[in-house]
């Protein structure tokens, strides 16, 4: 699967605030953060079969 | 008050002196699948013989949480009035997440309905009600105390069994067997038949205590579930009130627990006193448990058939054990009672389609509950700890904490009974309030229609008919047109627009395995 471009021109800036959301905190509230973020991007998504394609495309790519 | 054990009395059966006649069907297991087995086949006007290698109800309150679907088929069984009655219908829930409250809800009632959405009743009360309702049949059903069946042989036409009592062994032969002897099913062991599924590694303490008075805010029972409490660290514990002021703690332990020393009541009572401070208490019943999904992958062998704990198995997180064996109960009784009467052999096929299918949606149920209170991970802990902690803000996080989803009937649409793609084909009956009393009460056990607007049916064969009065809550749920055909288990099999004799005929033999 190939993920449609949704972000258009706001690619740099949404990936910033992603980098800046992460100031100041250690690894592990950053991993807090994340976990928090992906709750909560999932509820917005709101679509249990498009969220399971999007969980197994993310396993798909070998991890390091 | 702890409960009194009265122990049942044993009788000396005939077939010790004498050769019985053919029982139509023998109940092996005398706990609340087998009890109500018995009352919903002699409704039925079938008789049975019960054999319990036992002679009293459950020691200990096992099953506490009677779901709203349960207390309905158990008013058809003649005991949900009496169950409401005594049992604790508990109206806030509180969970914690450390010290802080996370959020409260208000399980208000349901108006319009005849049972609430579950109520709190000891395991003993429930059989003990049920062995008195069984006396209510004397001509039907036949109880046993004190018979240990301990071998059988299907024959293909019939089923004989062993039995042992105090006065030694002898032998009856019945028609039907049905298994329901609980978890250890040793008839599903005599079988060899495979119960595969997953055991969780966690112990939990399940404790009943009796208290002087409400260890909650309020004399209002509550329930309380905290995950990781300042009381018990990193486990999870939950607190909630049944009859005779007793009150049921259930703590996780962990999965590197020794159950032995865990029962203790050294290690018990500074648990107790951790979670309701210094309050006199007195211990009434406490057990340590591994939990474990299973199930068979079938309940019909032949002459054979499995109901309850001795078919399935699930941890306890949504009460689904006995509210599950009540719903096998439900669905075989009309059944096998058909059969018994002329029906083809083949409807038990069906019993066996939507029962295992129920069963595997409880299973599944039960292990989410199981993998969320247990995460097996940091990072399963972490993302449960977000949950929370998101919780206390966002009601859709709120949806994502899972301590036990309680027992729903499940639909059964699509399956082989069913005619139709009515929406509202396969699932089961809601109550509505009726000019008098409920339409859960209306049913009786039968095939009836349920008419939602004026067309007139013909007097029908074997059918009840039954018009549904107009409301606004009647008519948000069923709409306002046509008629629902509803099995005797209270689930709707077709649907008709109009009235027609030759659809409806089609539709009743197809639910009563005619055709298929
Ligand atoms: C701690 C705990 C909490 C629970 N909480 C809930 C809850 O809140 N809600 C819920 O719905 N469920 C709950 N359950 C599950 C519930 O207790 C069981 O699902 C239920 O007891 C199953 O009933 P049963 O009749 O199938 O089996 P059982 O209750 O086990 O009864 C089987 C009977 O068969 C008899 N027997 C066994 N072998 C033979 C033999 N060879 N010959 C003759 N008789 C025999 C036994 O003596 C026994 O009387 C809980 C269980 C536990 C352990």
């Amino acid at each position: 699967m190939i993920l449609e471009d949704k972000l258009g021109t706001e690619s740099d800036a949404v990936y910033t605030m992603l980098m800046n959301v992460h100031d100041g905190l250690s690894l592990e509230a950053s991993h807090a953060l994340n976990a928090r973020l992906i709750l909560i991007l999932m509820n917005e998504i709101g679509d249990a079969e498009k969220i399971t394609a999007l969980l197994e495309e993310a396993r798909s790519i070998p991890l390091g | 008050m702890a409960y009194d054990y009265a122990p049942f009395p044993y009788v000396v059966p005939p077939g010790l002196t004498a050769t019985e006649p053919r029982h139509p069907v023998a109940i092996v297991g005398a706990g609340p699948i087998g009890l109500a087995m018995a009352i919903d086949l002699a409704g039925h006007g079938i008789k049975s013989v019960v054999l319990d290698d036992n002679n009293v109800v459950s020691v200990g309150s096992r099953a506490i949480c009677w779901a709203k679907r349960t207390l309905e088929i158990f008013d058809r069984l003649g005991v949900g009035d009496r169950m409401l009655a005594k049992g604790v219908t508990w109206k806030v829930g509180r969970l914690f997440h450390g010290s802080n409250e996370v959020y409260s809800f208000d399980l208000l009632p349901e108006d319009g309905h005849k049972y609430p959405a579950f109520i709190n009743l000891q395991q003993y009360y429930v059989e003990q009600y049920l062995v008195e309702r069984t006396r209510d049949f004397p001509d039907h059903i036949d109880l046993r105390f004190l018979n240990k069946v301990t071998d059988h042989r299907d024959h293909g036409d019939h089923v004989m069994l062993t039995i042992e009592t105090p006065d030694g062994p002898y032998t009856l032969e019945a028609g039907y067997y049905i298994a329901a002897e609980g978890a250890g099913s040793p008839t599903r062991n005599r079988m060899k038949l495979p119960f595969e599924g997953q055991t969780f590694e966690e112990h939990f303490l399940i404790v009943d205590v009796e208290l002087p008075h409400s260890p909650f805010s309020t004399e209002d029972p509550e329930r309380w579930f905290w995950f990781a409490p300042p009381f018990h660290p990193g486990q999870s514990a939950l607190l909630h009130k049944q009859p005779d002021n007793i009150y049921r703690i259930d703590l996780q332990l962990g999965p590197d627990t020794d159950p032995k020393t865990e029962a203790t009541e050294e290690k018990v009572i500074p648990r107790i006193k951790a979670i309701i401070g210094d309050m006199a208490f007195r211990l009434d019943w406490m057990s340590v448990y591994k939990f474990r999904c299973a199930k068979l992958d079938r309940f019909v062998h032949g002459r054979v058939l499995f109901v309850g704990d001795s078919a399935h198995v699930v941890s306890p997180f949504g009460a689904r054990g006995g509210n599950g064996g009540i719903q096998d109960v439900d669905n075989l009784g009309w059944k096998l009672a058909a059969v018994l009467n002329g029906a083809p052999a083949t409807l038990l096929d069906s019993y066996d389609e939507e029962r295992t299918h129920g069963s595997a949606e409880n299973i599944l149920n039960s292990a989410r509950a199981t993998n969320f209170m247990t995460p097996k991970s940091e990072i399963e802990t972490l993302f449960r700890n977000e949950t929370l902690i998101l919780a206390g803000k966002h009601p859709f996080a709120r949806k994502l904490i899972n301590s036990g989803r309680l027992s729903q009937p499940c639909s059964l649409a699509g399956m082989a009974l069913q005619s139709g793609d009515h929406p509202m084909v396969g699932q089961s009956l809601t109550d509505m309030p009726m000019e008098t009393g409920w339409l859960i009460e209306r049913i009786k056990g039968q095939f009836t229609l349920l008419t939602l607007d004026d067309s007139v049916w013909p007097d029908l064969d074997d059918i009840r008919i039954v018009p549904l009065p107009k409301s606004d809550q009647s008519a948000a749920h069923y709409g306002s047109k046509g008629a629902f055909l509803i099995r005797p288990d209270d689930h709707i099999c077709a649907y008709f627009n109009a009235p027609d004799t030759g659809a409806l005929a089609a539709a009743l033999a197809r639910a009563t395995g005619r055709n298929q």
